[in-house]
């Protein structure tokens, strides 16, 4: 080295030229980056979960449309969304960023106690529903809806149900069909599986009686003849599936498994009626569309006073059927 | 032989130049992404999806085949030059394969564990091939009993690894216990041992624990001698990636035995690979145990190595199979190849191969030229990649600290993990220090959580009927398995101090 000082200056010169050119890249991106150019979707989840899939589709019709120029995906799991959405909090005024949301982070605030809440950030949009289906075995006794409420109501502890995570819509649906039926939510004999894969396997091999899912997930299963479905959580039929609801059953109980977008708390109206823009022109791409139609999502979009409305019933109703359960 | 015939179709599809040129791309990134530790191949495939919207679906899917591959031939890269493995699935094979590396013979353990990697692939593949729709059915024959049963004997066959010293090891096992329980427990959702910070509900990530526990730990070992043992400034790689004649008839059983445990476990939900790659290297160190091999844990064993990774790689193959016929992703991998196979239209599930046949073919062919690809690639670079031991020990070492922190924090993004990983580290060190062996504390993380929630929920189900343990042929033929074994051995236990003790007598008698 000593014997080359000038190719040791050049050399050096080089690299801090290079890092300052970077730096000032860095800079001058991280600045001037609107929505429009640059946008950061966060999915508070691992990848290949519902909410990354979601994340995703909405990255892909963003940027074939020229919606935003720039958008980008980062993952951050764990406890239902949670930790996320504290990070999420900490993101005061950010306009380039949004975090994908939905019911089942209502759900994990409740349970966890979390110290950030739905009202810590700035709800954009509920964009797509998906719902819970009742299943059990093809080679169960019941039939029908009402067989299974029979047994269940007979015996609510040797009646044991399959599905996700506690606090997940398979949960919370569990316990308020539990509650309209005169069963207590407390007695329910929940076995919480961490995947939708796991809890499949439940519920073919006839592990647990029957089992709360994530109509999509068993769609392939009751198709193949493996799970017969009893009822679906949606309030109203759905043209494209051949199930029945709980409500056409006599059981008052409806829960969407939605997903949305928020943004983070400190922005401007002007910041927000953006998102809602940039949201409403993502759902008229022909990408959004296909995506909607590919993974079985019904389009329930909603912005502004709408959507807070909802957000307060959601949020209401999650506490008290939580409170139910006795969690 | 209809398969055969389909799947030579599905040749003739997949083999084309520039599907050959995506396969080694897929390859070079799924081993790339595999070598890192913590980044694992579902990112791989995550950050790829979008980039293979424009790309045929066959073209895309023998992309898809090599990264899912090229994932677990990388991990056990590291795992051996490094001791850092780059995931779970390549703990057991870095437990020998560091040790063939750190006597000089890193080019061949590499070498070992790529050849082993593509039998345990294509012994999967193959099983995939011809008997899809039974694997499906043997997924649903596994209730909550079977896995207790499952994890309770996994637990016992590993115990080989333990036994060197009982007190160490069980202290051992009940570290890694401990720090299995913590986070939010599933079936009761109360916290445990979670200090209140929500950055712990979902636990320590086994991720965590195995770079904390073996990287880390070894960094902080190795600086604090780094002045003692001038000597051993620089591990010497030397000798061929080849192995003879004489070492592949060795390693050959050792494959093949892998490839045996891990077949069954791509099937099961939850199993994951790292029970079998722990039980194929238990049985390992037990048959050289009789064996009188000497060469395990000294010298670094190539059947040690062998093992486990044909077996790990034979996870991943079947776990695939069961993907296909079941549309169950058993890893987080697994998830979101499920979600990229949607978006070509191929359903995965019990109705695959007669819907989607145009497109399964082709796709279980670029599983085959995925993994020869791999092999070439592997067994080419394992020289070149054991050159990295010729850097400096304090600049490695120092890269691999870097290494570490990145990955983990590329996990989760989150602050505590990397003060975890710490901690972690500081505890590898210390039972280093004082000889305490690393692996139990690996198997306990991994088989706890298994045992516990899958006893709760057989116990919940039955409604605390104990009599559900027990209720199943499955169940019953792993107990008395179990029993026979530990009888087997206490026999053999007494057998042997008799024999010692005749021979103190008679040692005694002649003096």
């Amino acid at each position: 080295m000593r014997k080359h000082p000038i190719r040791r200056t050049v050399y050096s010169v080089a690299v801090v030229v290079i890092a300052a050119l970077a730096f000032v890249n860095a800079a001058s991106a991280g600045g001037g980056a609107t929505a429009r150019t640059k946008l950061t979707l966060m999915a508070p989840a691992s990848p290949g979960g519902g909410w990354d899939s979601f994340a995703r589709e909405n990255q892909q019709a963003m940027r074939a449309n020229g919606v935003v120029n720039n958008v980008q995906v980062v993952n951050v799991p764990g406890a239902g969304g949670t930790i996320g959405l504290s990070q999420f909090v900490q993101m005061e005024g950010r306009n380039d960023m949004l975090m994908v949301t939905g019911g089942v982070m209502i759900g994990a605030i409740q349970l966890a106690d979390s110290p950030e809440t739905m009202e810590d950030i700035v709800p954009i949009a509920r964009v797509s529903d998906d719902y819970a289906a009742l299943v059990v075995p093809a080679d169960s006794p019941y039939k029908t809806l009402e067989d299974f409420l029979t047994a269940w109501k007979k015996d609510p502890g040797g009646t044991s149900i399959a599905g996700g995570s506690l606090g997940s819509i398979d949960h919370l649906m569990t316990g308020l069909v539990a509650k309209k039926v005169g069963i207590d939510p407390e007695k329910v004999n929940y076995v919480a599986y961490s995947g939708g894969g796991e809890a499949l396997t439940a519920m073919i091999s006839g592990t647990t009686t029957a089992g709360m899912s994530g109509y999509n997930e068993v769609a392939p299963q009751i198709e193949a003849g493996n799970l017969r479905p009893l009822a679906i959580s949606a309030p109203k039929p759905l043209p494209d599936i051949d199930v029945p609801t709980f409500k056409e059953q006599g059981v008052d109980a409806s829960m969407a498994n939605w997903r949305g977008v928020a943004a983070a708390p400190g922005i401007t109206e002007e910041e927000k009626a953006e998102f809602v823009e940039i949201m409403s022109e993502t759902r008229k791409t022909p990408e959004w569309q296909d995506a909607l139609e590919r993974n079985n999502w019904t389009d329930s979009f909603m912005t502004g006073d709408e959507l807070d409305k909802f957000l307060d019933k959601e949020i209401r109703r999650t506490k008290s059927i939580v409170e139910d359960l006795g969690l | 032989m209809e398969s055969l015939n389909l799947l030579f179709d599905g040749f003739a599809d997949a083999l084309t130049p520039i599907n050959l040129l995506w396969v080694v791309v897929g390859a070079v990134l799924g081993t790339a992404v595999g070598v890192l530790p913590g980044l694992g191949s579902a990112m791989a495939v995550a950050l790829l999806l979008p980039v293979t919207f424009s790309l045929d679906p066959t073209a895309a899917f023998i992309m898809f085949a090599g990264v899912y591959f090229g994932g677990l031939f990388g991990d056990s890269t590291s795992g051996i030059l490094l001791n850092t493995p780059g995931n779970s699935s390549a703990i057991a094979s870095s437990i020998e394969g560091h040790k063939l590396a750190k006597d000089g013979r890193a080019a061949k353990a590499l070498a070992t564990a790529a050849i082993g990697a593509f039998i345990g692939g294509l012994l999967a593949t193959t099983v995939v091939v011809f008997f899809a729709p039974v694997l499906a059915q043997m997924a649903t024959l596994f209730g909550p009993a079977e896995y207790f049963a499952l994890a309770a004997f996994a637990f016992l066959a590993i115990s080989a690894v333990v036994s060197d010293s009982m007190i160490k090891g069980l202290a051992a096992l009940g570290i890694g216990l401990a720090l299995s329980v913590v986070g939010v427990d599933g079936p009761s959702g109360t916290s445990r041992f979670t200090l209140g910070l929500p950055q712990l509900f979902d636990g320590i990530s086994i991720i965590v624990i195995t770079v904390g526990l073996l990287a880390l730990g070894e960094v902080i070992s190795v600086a604090s001698r780094i002045h003692r043992d001038p000597n051993h400034s620089q591990i010497r790689p030397s000798g061929r990636p080849w192995l003879r004649p004489s070492e592949f008839k060795k390693a050959l059983p050792a494959w093949l035995r892998g490839a045996g445990f891990g077949l069954p476990f791509g099937v099961i939900p939850a199993g994951g690979s790292e029970v079998p790659t722990f039980l194929a290297y238990g049985t390992e160190k037990k048959l050289a145990q009789r064996n009188g091999d000497t060469d395990f844990g000294t010298t670094g064993s190539i059947k040690g190595l062998a093992a486990p990774e044909a077996a790990s790689n034979a996870t991943a193959g079947t776990a695939m199979g069961a993907l296909l016929a079941l549309g169950l992703p058993t890893s987080a991998t697994a998830a979101i190849m499920l979600a990229a196979f949607q978006q070509y239209g191929l359903q995965p599930g019990p109705l695959l191969f007669e819907r989607g046949a145009d497109l399964v073919w082709p796709l279980l062919a670029s599983m085959f030229i995925g993994l020869v690809v791999l092999l070439v690639l592997n067994l080419q670079f394992a020289a070149l990649w054991a050159k990295l031991l010729l850097i400096p020990r304090h600049y490695l070492y120092a890269s691999i600290t870097v290494l570490a922190m990145l990955g983990v924090y590329a996990i989760s993004s989150s602050t505590i993990d990397l003060w975890l990983l710490l901690g972690i580290g500081l505890l590898g060190f210390v039972m280093r220090r004082y000889a305490f062996p690393v692996a139990p504390v690996l198997i306990a993380v991994i088989l706890g959580p298994l045992a516990e929630t899958e006893l709760r929920r057989a116990l919940s189900v039955s409604e605390g009927d104990l009599g559900v343990l027990v209720s199943s042929p499955f169940t019953i033929t792993l107990y008395i398995v179990l029993a026979a074994g530990l009888i087997f051995s206490a026999v053999q236990h007494l057998r042997r101090r008799k024999a010692e003790a005749q021979q103190q007598d008679r040692e005694l008698v002649d003096a």
